[in-house]
């Protein structure tokens, strides 16, 4: 029960709260190149998870098993340890010495993409036809796209062993899985409103992305919506007794974020991490 | 091939107007939403592409002859990612402030649409000195575009530009602050509203001047 409603809270927080376009910026120059049909924008989509989940898999493998910091075998006491700390140890490096090849990170997880995506291209037009014509053509695209670098970034972030918000390799699925869904949302979405947008009379120099950019504005605003929804589907899930206790402590405690009155100078509790 | 496009002046100065990437060619917005809330962050992360910019044009431009068509793109990304790793490293360590503002966004330079159009349009077909040439124009044009939209969210969210307080609270228009404005909706609004602006304005020109010439 309590890992079923976990994954309902990741995919809330993941897909919704904080989507990869509306709140992290991440992922523009498909959401404005490619929405213009919710065909092609659906298939983008769809490309964009699968491959952001299984780049997210091998890039939480390679930075457990390799990357991450680590003492070496003989001096991490049980600790799991990585490959490379076995290897520097095994070729007479100093046993004392911390094994940190994370200054590597970025250049490996750009090759992972890389092979994430030839690998997803080969696999599906061999086995896939018809897969292969929906959404093959987006595939050497989005090497570059910016979500599943950052989805790879978040997750080298949460992969040091023993830290608090360490993520296991089920939580690294389910969080790429429901970032690339919120993509995929956000693209459907800007592809239905542009197709009916061919009828509507925008002002000649906003034509094409500016009245793009504007509606994911206002989309954007909309999504501030649900801001603290994962908080309080949090506290709704809790035992009975729980919450309980939590109100006779503090009677008078202050609302949550999301029923704050809607002030215009009222910034959520849950602001982006830049000011 | 060098001789037939534009001169390595022609190239520089296309990047800052004519072709400004941010509202020409409406390329690497992802930085240009997401580090404009204060201009002070905007301005480091302009130094951080600029950096990242001339250094991987030159070095494809240096290496133009060895690349491989399918591979091409692969090489600019590992080219990009190890500067970017440079410009992570150092901001880490001299502007630890700033690097904890900017986030994930200064990794995410490696797959910045400008850079990798640039060494793809550009830098694998010129010489070093037109690639450099053109590296510093776009930097600047792009430097130039996320000036205007910082300025005007940080003006409007949170009254102040460059961090230095305009004195608005002073004069009475403390409560009137937009905390939209530094909310993601506002930067993509206020880019949308700046690209219609532009295009206005390049429109009303164009128009003049055909006006001006049919007169003529």
């Amino acid at each position: 029960m309590t890992y079923v409603t976990s994954i309902i809270l990741i995919a809330i927080s993941t897909a919704l709260i904080n989507n990869m376009v509306f709140h992290f910026f991440v992922g523009n120059c498909p959401f404005i190149g490619v929405s213009r049909r919710v065909s092609t924008a659906f298939g983008m989509g769809a490309a964009v998870t699968f491959v952001t989940t299984l780049a997210a898999l091998l890039s939480w493998t390679v930075t457990y098993f390799i990357l991450r910091p680590s003492p070496c075998p003989s001096a991490a006491g049980g600790q799991p340890f990585t490959l490379a700390a076995w290897v520097w140890e095994k070729f007479g490096g100093n046993p004392k010495a911390t094994v940190d090849l994370s200054i590597l990170g970025y250049t490996v997880y750009i090759f992972l993409i890389a092979f994430a995506v030839q690998l997803v291209e080969m696999y599906v037009r061999k086995f896939f036809p018809p897969l292969y014509k929906a959404f093959g053509v987006f595939l050497p695209l989005i090497t570059t796209n910016c979500v599943i670098l950052f989805v790879c970034l978040e997750v080298s972030k949460h992969c040091i062993a023993g830290s608090p918000d360490f993520w296991n390799l089920d939580r690294t699925l389910i969080y790429s899985f429901f970032a690339g869904v919120g993509f995929m949302l956000a693209i459907v979405l800007m592809g239905g409103i542009r197709e009916e947008l061919d009828f509507a009379n925008i002002p000649r120099p906003l034509r094409g992305p500016g009245i793009t950019l504007i509606i994911t504005g206002i989309l954007a605003l909309a999504f501030m919506g649900f801001t603290g929804v994962d908080k309080n589907l949090n506290e709704l899930t809790r035992p009975k007794q729980a919450q309980a206790a939590k109100m006779v402590q503090t009677p008078s405690s202050p609302p949550a974020a999301s029923t704050q009155p809607a002030g215009h100078n009222t910034v959520p509790q849950e602001t982006p991490r830049l000011p | 091939m060098a001789n037939e496009g534009p001169t390595p002046l022609e190239r520089f100065i296309n990047g800052i107007l004519p072709e400004n990437p941010t509202f020409r060619q409406i390329l690497g917005i992802c930085p240009t939403l997401a580090v404009t809330g204060s201009v002070k962050g905007a301005m480091t992360m302009a130094a951080a592409v600029a950096f990242v910019l001339v250094c991987s044009n030159i070095v494809t431009s240096l290496l133009r002859r060895l690349l491989k068509p399918h591979l091409r793109i692969l090489v600019f990304t590992l080219t990009i990612a190890a500067f970017v790793t440079m410009a992570d490293r150092f901001l880490a360590a001299y502007m630890y402030d700033m690097s904890k503002l900017l986030g994930p966004y200064v990794p995410l330079i490696i797959v910045n649409c400008i850079i990798i159009a640039r060494c793809e349009v550009c830098a694998s077909r010129q010489g070093v000195v037109t690639a450099a040439a053109d590296a510093v124009g776009q930097s600047i044009g792009h430097a130039l575009g996320l000036l205007a939209v910082a300025t005007i969210r940080e003006m409007l969210g949170s009254g102040k530009w460059f961090g230095i307080d305009l004195g608005w609270g002073a004069a009475g228009f403390e409560q009137y602050r937009w905390g939209v404005m530094i909310l993601p909706p506002g930067a993509f609004i206020t880019l949308g509203l700046l690209l219609g602006t532009i295009n206005w304005i390049g429109a009303a020109r164009a128009k003049r001047a055909a006006s001006a010439q049919k007169g003529a």
